[in-house]
């Protein structure tokens, strides 16, 4: 009924929604090329291939994760428990490492506990029937107790050089992490757009009911999203701890709403059913030109915070206002 | 009949002892945690300090759960110690212990962390505005005066981060030609040092030093300068003498941090409590000294 209602609409004001559909396709582009034109504009060091590179490094940690959110926020739920799953899993690499695993297994072993972290998400959200936003949020608590508990409330150094080239390292001038990214962010675009898994995703979130009655399996789906997620902050975790080149205790405390805010400003509804991966990889670049244009500009830190919430803001409005 | 020489001797010795045990006085020292060495170093300065100065010190363990504190101290009051020191686990939580105290008409100390209310006759703990300045100075000297510098602050709004900030910037004042050229928050993470410092190197064309306001920044802001490959360009000063940062200055890619002294800082809570025991005049705070730590200096 309402779609077709709103493709009648559509069909009254051709021409007008032509210009309407291009507009909503890059409102967000054009948010961010706005802030490119004053950063560039303010500092001479922003746009050079050097920095430009830097922030593709520094964004790639919050877009892998962004990534992951995106499928659980497509079927209408949330994953609060990114930052924690990300803790453990970089403690887990950083243990195993620094006592002389291979290079593979330590990796694995993450990749694996921030799986297994997703699946638990996933079955108290599908079988036990809890809100996603409660339910994560007890797997935060969680997973930053375990983190506490594995590390004793230090930080685990002494890691090989061949993991540390994950964080550090480049391939043609490309840092690795950024090369990570393009990875994740392609296999995402796949899944998503080409896969029926993909289609049951936009399905779930767009109307659970419907999908169950035309024979989804829901929560089979469901739970696979935040094993995604699950694996997609391990991934993270791989980058972070490496750039750092030790685990964290407090790592990733407050990635969720980093995470969170890329996919929002990339277009997503946080009800789910309609965004894409593509607007995540922007809105995650929102995020990190901003925080380096702020350093850049030795802005106060005293006023960061606003600027960086009245930026985040004025993107979004400037969106819907073009939808 | 042996036996009874030997009660009477054994009841004879015991009533010659409270004689001499009553002599000196009980001080109460409440710490926070032992699950951290930087309270073992204090209790173990206190303890010393209490063996020279002839104190009877009790030495609790609130294991940083501040109920068990409470019930700890009321223990404290009903042995009817001299003196009460108190290393609250919390700054607000304490408070309704410390008026407690304050009705049983037992002097107050609070050691490393305030109290939020209630009245205490002294406070101890670091003096981070000195500690920032010995930073600056440090900075200065090897710097002979000139140069660029940058400071990566802890979380806004933090004492600690105001306070060490405060004092590098007085330090430096002596100095017009070292300019600050950034100032910017990493709220004391090891990460954030990281990517705020990449942002910082490509901002800053020319860097002679970083201070960063705790280690974990100042880690984080090598790991930036190395992958910069800019480490002969700058040099970076932290603060609090972690393990890791201790590390990093052995293996010499750290300068310098600034380390607390919390063996001092026991020592300074038994010296007052004497010293109210003594009816002498105490100060309301008390620093504590801080040390700077550089390779030449372990």
């Amino acid at each position: 009924m309402e779609s077709d209602r709103r493709s009648l609409a559509a069909l009254r004001k051709l021409p007008l929604a032509r210009l309407g559909s291009v507009l909503r396709r890059f409102g967000i582009v054009i948010a961010f090329a706005l802030l490119v034109v004053i950063l560039s504009l303010l500092s001479e060091s922003f746009l050079t291939v050097s920095n430009l590179l830097n922030i593709a490094r520094q964004v790639s940690i919050n877009a892998v994760i962004a990534a992951g959110m995106t499928f659980v926020i497509l079927t209408g739920g949330i994953d609060l428990s990114v930052g924690s799953v990300l803790a453990v899993s970089g403690a887990v690499i950083a243990g195993l490492l620094s006592a002389g695993r291979p290079l593979l297994v330590g990796i694995g072993a993450g990749l694996a506990v921030g799986a297994a972290l997703g699946l638990l998400d996933g079955l108290i959200v599908t079988r036990g029937k809890v809100q996603p936003f409660i339910a994560t949020l007890g797997m935060l608590t969680i997973g930053r107790g375990l983190t506490l508990v594995y590390t004793g409330g230090r930080p685990i150094t002494g890691l090989p050089d061949a993991f540390v080239w994950l964080g550090a390292g480049e391939v043609s001038r490309i840092p690795v992490p950024v090369v990570i990214m393009i990875l994740v962010f392609l296999i995402s675009y796949g899944i998503l757009t080409q896969t029926v898994f993909g289609r049951y995703v936009y399905a779930i979130g767009g109307n659970e009911e419907a999908a169950r009655l035309s024979g989804v399996d829901v929560a089979t789906h469901k739970t696979l999203v935040y094993v995604i997620s699950g694996v997609l902050s391990a991934v993270s975790a791989v980058i972070l701890t490496a750039r750092l080149n030790s685990a964290q205790p407090t790592a990733g405390v407050g990635f969720e709403l980093d995470a969170i805010a890329a996919v929002v400003l990339g277009g997503t509804t946080l009800a789910g059913g309609e965004g894409s991966i593509g607007g995540t990889l922007q809105g995650a670049f929102i995020i990190g030109v901003i925080n380096n244009g702020l350093n850049l500009l030795n802005v106060n830190p005293f006023y960061q915070q606003v600027v960086k919430g009245a930026v985040i803001l004025l993107a979004v409005l400037l969106d819907r206002r073009l939808r | 009949m042996r036996r009874g020489l030997l009660i009477v001797g054994v009841l004879l010795l015991l009533s010659v002892i409270p004689l001499y045990a009553a002599a000196p006085p009980t001080v109460g020292l409440s710490l926070s945690t032992l699950n951290n060495p930087f309270f073992v170093d204090l209790r173990d300065g206190a303890q010393a300090a209490a063996k020279k100065m002839n104190v009877n010190l009790v030495v609790v363990d609130a294991q940083n759960d501040s109920a068990r504190e409470a019930s700890q101290i009321e223990d404290l009051i009903q042995k009817k110690v001299a003196v009460i020191a108190i290393n609250p686990t919390d700054s607000d939580a304490i408070v309704p212990t410390i008026k407690k105290i304050n009705a049983a008409r037992i002097p107050v100390i609070t050691v490393d962390r305030g109290a939020n209310g209630g009245v205490v006759a002294a406070h101890i703990a670091s003096d981070n505005v000195a500690g920032g300045k010995m930073a600056a100075q440090y900075v200065a000297k090897r710097l002979k005066g000139k140069g660029s510098v940058v400071m990566l602050e802890g979380i806004a709004g933090t004492s600690a981060a105001r306070d060490r900030g405060k004092g590098f910037r007085d330090g430096l004042k002596a100095y017009p030609s070292i300019r600050l050229v950034a100032v910017q928050t990493a709220d004391f993470d090891r990460a954030k040092g990281l990517s705020v410092m990449e942002n910082i190197l490509q901002a800053q064309k020319k860097i002679d030093a970083v201070f960063a306001q705790n280690d974990e920044m100042a880690l984080g802001a090598i790991q930036a300068i190395a992958a910069a490959k800019r480490e002969k360009e700058m040099f970076v000063v932290g603060f609090d003498a972690i393990g890791d940062a201790l590390a990093a200055i052995k293996a010499g890619t750290m300068a310098a941090t600034i380390a607390q002294q919390p063996k001092e800082m026991g020592r300074l809570a038994v010296e007052n409590a004497v010293r109210i025991v003594k009816k002498q005049p105490v100060k309301k705070f008390t620093p504590v000294p801080l040390k700077l730590v550089t390779k030449q200096t372990m």
